[in-house]
């Protein structure tokens, strides 16, 4: 997994190769958006437009910053000191990193539909699955109900239909409808994952991000998660990083290659993959550098 | 089940601006930060209200007597006019250095055995069973090693050990035995405190070393196996020099609780204030004076002087246990 | 280290050494034979200790044990062998123990928490993380003058809450030091994800963390109990003691460590019988709760 420097200046020089989305039709448009862990910069000037009701994935080696971006996305590195993102991220035209409405434990909510600074309101429209599964340590049921209950007062009748709907969205409630009362940490790992994708849907967010969620699944799990996700394109924005370059291809209608902390090339799937611009994602394309 | 899904997204963000829970969850969470710092605090409160109680408590007797205090081992709590009470620590002081260097004299040598035969020798099969008997010796209460010491390991001591010594100190006076005898008292004396504080700190520095062992990285020990190096070269000149600075951190974490330990060390050390003449002698720890004199302390410098003994006790330890603490970094217990 | 053979082609070739290197290597080994003997029996040793300790326990202790121990008060000095029993006592200790542990374990907990959730980066955290270190080592005498002069003095006379507050002191750092080191064995991505549903932090933390976390908070407290039931030094000046039954929290109070302390050392052979039994029952629950909390500690591990 070493890019020789030539790459790197590469990476560097070359402004981002781009087949943008209409901007109407972006539910969110990162612009300029550099990351810092401490001192350390590992995001440079990034601008990424996500297009709604569309997957959009983004690849490239270890280390690239694919991660890092996405967690800029809901303000989840918000919970470590020291972790800073500068630039603007777009969410419905309002930037939801506007530094002086940064969140405050007791911050009222605001009244209008403005996020705010508040970012649990941020969180609850932009879900996140992470690489492993984290069911809580509670029922299946309970699992679905404690994001609901975060937001809303509903009924026994009303919870129950909301778990259904969501395990059902998620592909997993065939297999797990008898069992809504045992735990969750008792189910498969390709099950658990599914059961964190109906948790973060059941909150019925615009957004959900997922970081690698078929990193830690068998390619059968991994394809009823695809699956899933396919389904979820009607009613909500995906965007996923991955490690597997099929799977990008197969379901995902954007796709960005990252590098050293630079988006290299954004394009439609369909053309990302045939026939790539730059050397350094036809290199990662064709596996030269894995 | 597509009709439902619709209704419930299109029911969605509204509902959530509507959300009555959002803002008092988040005055909640404030209120159990502030919860949890303020328990934070309560902690570091207690200790600066232990060291100001002991300071404010024990200076009466420290500005009366000076530094007598601490190089006398005088310590007459019944004052007459001709006579007047005076407290002078050394005793206690020397007593309470020299049971806990004692103790550590035997307790680290074995403590080292233990943790190296858990880690490298011992089998797989027993491995278990061996370390809850070390655990188990670590929670045995204080108060049962003093009923032991007292009642079981001092008798027998005085007979099998000391009485013997006797003998041969009687036939050849002036030679070893005579001067290892200098001051001898009962089987309750010094040396047999040592040894209940030996045995009471062994586990827990043993579990400590245990874990700085396995804290070794393996493809070092692997390494050094590799080169055909034998357990005990492995153990001598890898593992042992790795862990060289949070063992010496372990030891002293041994030190300071030996040094602090109260109830098996008064009922075995024979509580006698003066400067202690042999190792078979009786004598008295800090903690051992304070356990048994304070609640029958007789009068204001008394307690006074208690209390500042405490005080000594304070510093000498939280300099031992910081000392520790900083060896063994913030890692290990 | 001078060895006049050196390895040739031939020798090594045939899978052997030079003598020289045999002697060593036989050396070598039987220094390590010498070395494996050594620590065996260092191991040996401390179970020998263990063995002989809880040997005089169970002789001593189960040989003066009757159903009055825990029916009958204690005795006063000079009655007949196997009169009196230890009721007081006990039900004191259990009083003292059951307040002691409730300070401990809610001030232990958030302290913990506090410190593992939202002191990472914070320098008072590493202050309060290295003080609670050292007052986790403090001798439990010194504590017990402390109590004495806080809770004491000022109300003219020692009580049950008095001792409970010591010994509360004694345990808070046990029960902070396991709860951060439970906590942070929780992954982050855990935490995260509670996040990302828009939880905030001390929601995910109250009804995520400590409920992945409930086997490992258990073990601290019962480590902590273990820790506190056999504690005596903290009790010699604080409870102050009491021949009679009482349940009054603010009145002195008996403790089966306060009662073996005095009765012990007296020459009354029936108060030092019952000093061996109250030795018996304080190690049979300080032992059955260090069991149970390692057990559940090492079942939560394998899972």
């Amino acid at each position: 997994m070493s890019f020789n420097e030539s790459q790197a200046t590469q990476a560097a020089g070359v402004s981002t190769v781009m087949v943008a989305p209409p901007a109407a039709e972006r539910v969110l448009d990162v612009r300029g958006l550099d990351f810092y862990y401490g001192k350390k910069q590992s995001l440079y000037g990034v601008d990424l437009p996500v297009a709604r009701n569309k997957i959009t994935a983004l690849i490239g080696p270890s280390g690239c910053g694919k991660s890092t971006l996405l967690r800029t996305l809901n303000r989840i590195y918000d919970l470590y000191p020291g972790q800073r993102a500068e630039g603007q991220i777009l969410f419905n035209g309002e930037n939801i990193l506007n530094a002086k409405d940064k969140p405050v434990d007791g911050a009222p909510v605001a009244t209008s539909s403005r996020i705010g600074g508040d970012a649990a309101k941020l969180r609850a429209r932009i879900g996140m699955v992470f690489q492993r599964p984290t069911p809580f340590p509670m029922s299946i049921y309970e699992n679905i109900a404690f994001g609901v209950r975060l937001y809303r007062k509903v009924t026994k009748a009303e919870m129950d239909e909301i778990v259904e709907v969501s395990l059902t969205r998620a592909a997993l409630w065939d297999e797990v409808k008898d069992q809504l009362d045992k735990s969750g940490l008792g189910l498969s790992g390709g099950q658990q994952q599914r059961l964190c994708v109906a948790r973060g849907i059941a909150v019925q967010p615009e957004i959900l991000l997922l970081d690698e969620p078929a990193s830690a699944l068998d390619p059968l799990s991994t394809s009823k998660l695809e699956a899933a996700l396919m389904e979820l394109k009607d009613s909500l924005t995906i965007v996923i990083v991955t490690h597997n370059l099929q799977q990008a291809a197969r379901i995902c209608d954007y796709t960005g290659f990252m590098l050293l902390g630079r988006l290299v090339e954004f394009r439609p799937s369909s053309d990302a993959f045939v026939k790539p611009e730059t050397e350094a994602m036809r290199d990662y394309v064709t596996g030269r550098y894995g | 089940m597509a009709d439902a899904a619709v209704s419930l997204v299109q029911a969605g963000p509204q509902r959530i601006e509507d959300s009555p829970g959002a803002s008092s969850t988040g005055r909640k969470d404030a209120i159990f930060h502030g919860l949890c710092f303020s328990a934070a605090m309560v902690l570091m409160a207690t200790l600066a209200g232990l060291l100001i109680s002991l300071a404010v408590g024990g200076w009466p007797a420290i500005s009366h007597f000076g530094l007598q205090f601490f190089t006398s081992s005088e310590w007459n709590p019944s004052g007459t006019p001709d006579h007047p009470e005076f407290y002078g620590a050394a005793g206690p002081i020397v007593g309470t250095l020299i049971t806990a260097l004692v103790a550590m004299l035997f307790a680290l040598p074995l403590a080292i055995g233990i943790a190296v035969f858990l880690v490298e020798f011992c089998p797989k099969s027993i491995e278990h069973w061996v370390a809850i008997a070390v655990e188990l010796l670590a929670g045995i209460p204080s108060i049962v090693y003093g009923m032991w010491g007292l009642f079981v390991l001092a008798p027998w001591f005085e007979e099998h050990v000391m009485t013997p010594l006797r003998l041969v100190a009687m036939d050849h006076p002036g030679g070893f035995a005579d001067h290892l005898m200098t001051g001898a008292s009962s089987g309750s004396n010094i040396f047999t405190a040592s040894i209940i504080l030996a045995i009471m700190v062994l586990p827990f520095i043993a579990t400590v070393f245990r874990e700085l062992l396995l804290s070794v990285p393996t493809h070092v020990r692997e390494a050094s196996y590799g080169m055909g190096c034998t357990p005990f070269e492995v153990v001598a000149n890898i593992m042992l020099p790795y862990i060289r600075k949070s063992a010496v951190g372990a030891a002293m974490l041994g030190l300071g609780r030996a040094l602090g330990e109260t109830m098996a060390v008064t009922f075995i050390i024979g509580n006698s204030h003066a400067f202690p003449k042999g190792v078979f002698d009786s004598g008295s720890t800090i903690a051992s004076t304070i356990a048994n004199e304070f609640a029958e302390a007789t009068g204001d410098l008394h307690t006074s002087a208690l209390i500042a003994l405490g005080f000594v006790l304070f510093v000498i330890t939280f300099s031992v246990l910081a000392a520790a603490r900083l060896l063994l970094g913030q890692e290990t217990q | 280290m001078a060895t006049t053979e050196t390895l040739t082609a031939k020798n090594l070739a045939a899978g052997q050494l030079p003598g020289s290197a045999v002697d060593r290597y036989a050396r070598r080994k039987l220094i390590n034979y010498i070395f494996v003997g050594l620590t065996s029996i260092a191991t040996a040793v401390a179970i020998t200790a263990l063995v002989m300790i809880l040997y005089s326990l169970v002789a001593k202790g189960f040989s003066g044990l009757n159903l009055t121990v825990f029916t009958v008060d204690t005795p006063a000095g000079g009655e007949d062998l196997g009169s009196g029993g230890l009721r007081n006592a006990i039900v004191g200790s259990l009083m003292i123990c059951a307040m002691g542990m409730l300070l401990a374990v809610s001030i232990g907990i958030m302290a913990g928490t506090w410190l593992a959730e939202y002191g990472d980066g914070n320098k008072l955290a590493t202050i309060v993380r290295f003080l609670n270190d050292v007052l986790l080592s403090a001798p439990s005498i010194l504590i017990g003058l402390f109590a004495y002069e806080l809770f004491v003095v000022p109300f003219h006379g020692g009580s049950a809450i008095a001792g409970a507050i010591a010994l509360a002191i004694v345990t808070t750092p046990v029960v902070t030091r396991t709860t951060e080191d439970i906590l942070r064995l929780q992954s982050s991505q855990l935490r995260e994800a509670g996040v990302a549903l828009g939880a905030g932090k001390g929601l995910v933390i109250r009804s995520i963390i400590w409920r992945a976390s409930r086997t490992g908070l258990v073990t601290g407290g019962l480590l902590g109990f273990a820790r506190m039931s056999g504690e005596t030094a903290p009790l010699l000046f604080t409870t102050a003691g009491n021949q009679f039954f009482s349940m009054n929290v603010t009145q002195p109070i008996a403790s089966l460590p306060y009662t073996i302390a005095n009765f012990a050392l007296s020459a009354d052979d029936n108060w030092r019988r019952l000093a061996w039994v109250a030795s018996l029952l304080i190690a049979a629950a300080v032992l059955s709760a260090n069991i149970i909390g390692r057990h559940l500690a090492r079942g939560s591990q394998n899972k």
